[in-house]
C-alpha cells in the first residue's frame, strides 16, 4: 500500500514538474545563479546516489563490499566508452562473480 | 507573412528527421530492460514497476525511486530525490513549449513526453515543423520501447530470485555512474559531483537512509552560487540529451 502511494506520488510530481515548464513564464528562471544551480542539480544528486548505493549498509554503516568493485568496473567501462547496458550489466556481473568467489 | 521556416517539410527532410528520431528512440527504449530488472529486485511489484515507466517516464528519477527504496530510505526521501532529479524536465518544457504549438489534450501529452531525448532531437532541428516532428516521434518511440522493455526486464528480474546473487544491488550505482558521466565534462559539474559525494559520505552514518542524497543536492547550490570558473564554458554542461536515459 505504502509502496503504491510512493510510486503514484512520485509520478504525479514528475508530471506536474514537466507541465510547469509549459505554463511557467520563462523569466522566472532566468537569473544566472538560479539557472546554474538547476543545471548542476542532477550532477549533485547522482553523485550522492552513487555514494549511498555503493557504501550504504544497514543502520547507516559504511560498507565496503562487492558493490564498490562493481562501481570501479562501471568506471572502467565508461572510460572505454561502453554502451549504457554494458556498463550496468557488466558492473552487476563483476559483483555477482566476486560473490560467487566468496567475497561479500 | 510566411517565412521559409514555416513551410511544410520536403519528403526528404521529413525522412531524415524521422530516421534520426526513431534511432534515438529505439536505442533508448532498450535501456528499459535494466530499469525493469532493478525495480523488481528492489521489492516493487511488476505493476508498480510498469506504473513508474508509464506515468513517471523519466529514467533518472525512476532509478532514484527504486534505488532509495532498496537502500531502506523513506517514501518521502524517495519522492523528494525523484522530483529534484526531474526538475530538468521542467526546464526542457520551457524550450519545447516554444515550438510545440498543439493545444488542449495534445499539449498535456507533449508535457508528459518532455524528456532528455525528445527535447534534444527537437531542438537539434533548424525549422519549427522539423522540431515538432523530431520531438513527437522521439517521445513516442522512447515511450513505447521503454515501457515494453521495462516489462521484459521486470518479468526476467522476477524469475531470477535473490538480486544479490546476480549483482543487481550494484546495478543501480552503475546506472547512476553512467548518468553522471556526461555531466563531468565541465569543471563546474566535476566540482559539484565531488562536493556532493563528500557530503553523502560524511552524512551517511549520521542521518536516516535517503537523507544524504537530499543533503548532497546542496553541492549544486554551493557551486552554482559561487559561479563558473574563469575558463568555464557554461554551454557544455547539462544539455538535454546528455543523459543516456529518458
Amino acid at each position: 500500500m505504502t509502496m503504491w502511494v510512493t510510486v503514484l506520488a512520485a509520478c504525479v510530481l514528475a508530471y506536474l514538474t514537466k507541465l510547469a515548464g509549459f505554463i511557467v513564464p520563462a523569466s522566472w528562471l532566468e537569473g544566472p545563479r538560479i539557472s546554474r544551480i538547476t543545471r548542476l542539480l542532477p550532477a549533485a544528486l547522482l553523485a550522492g546516489l552513487i555514494v549511498t548505493q555503493t557504501l550504504g549498509g544497514t543502520e547507516g554503516r559504511l560498507v565496503f563490499d562487492a558493490r564498490l568493485a562493481a562501481v570501479a568496473a562501471a568506471t572502467v567501462l565508461l572510460l572505454l566508452r561502453a554502451n549504457f547496458l554494458i556498463v550496468v550489466f557488466g558492473a552487476a556481473a563483476v559483483a555477482a562473480l566476486l560473490r560467487y568467489a566468496g567475497w561479500s | 507573412m510566411t517565412t521559409a521556416a514555416d513551410l511544410p517539410l520536403t519528403d526528404e527532410r521529413r525522412r531524415a528527421v524521422r530516421s534520426q528520431a526513431l534511432s534515438v528512440g529505439i536505442a533508448t527504449g532498450m535501456y528499459g530492460v535494466s530499469f525493469g530488472a532493478l525495480s523488481v529486485a528492489s521489492g516493487l511489484s511488476i505493476p508498480q514497476t510498469q506504473a513508474l515507466s508509464a506515468l513517471l517516464f523519466s529514467g533518472g528519477s525512476q532509478f532514484a525511486v527504486v534505488g532509495v527504496i532498496a537502500a531502506g530510505g523513506s517514501a518521502a526521501s524517495a519522492i523528494a530525490t525523484s522530483t529534484l532529479l526531474g526538475i530538468r524536465n521542467g526546464l526542457y518544457g520551457l524550450q519545447v513549449a516554444r515550438f510545440v504549438t498543439a493545444r488542449g489534450p495534445r499539449r498535456l501529452v507533449a508535457a508528459h513526453l518532455t524528456i532528455d531525448e525528445s527535447t534534444a532531437v527537437g531542438i537539434a532541428q533548424d525549422e519549427p515543423p522539423a522540431q515538432r516532428l523530431g520531438f513527437w516521434i522521439t517521445g513516442i518511440a522512447v515511450f513505447i520501447g521503454w515501457n515494453l522493455m521495462t516489462l521484459v526486464g521486470a518479468i526476467v528480474g522476477n524469475a531470477l530470485g535473490k538480486p544479490q546473487t546476480w549483482g543487481l544491488d550494484a546495478a543501480a550505482a552503475a546506472a547512476f555512474c553512467a548518468l553522471l558521466w556526461p555531466r563531468l565534462r565541465s569543471g563546474d559539474g566535476r566540482a559539484t559531483a565531488v562536493l556532493a559525494a563528500f557530503i553523502a559520505i560524511i552524512t551517511l552514518p549520521l542521518v536516516p537512509a535517503g537523507i544524504p542524497v537530499i543533503l548532497a543536492a546542496l553541492a549544486a547550490v554551493v557551486v552554482g552560487w559561487v559561479g563558473p570558473g574563469k575558463h568555464e564554458d557554461p554551454s557544455t554542461d547539462g544539455l538535454p540529451g546528455s543523459d543516456p536515459l529518458p
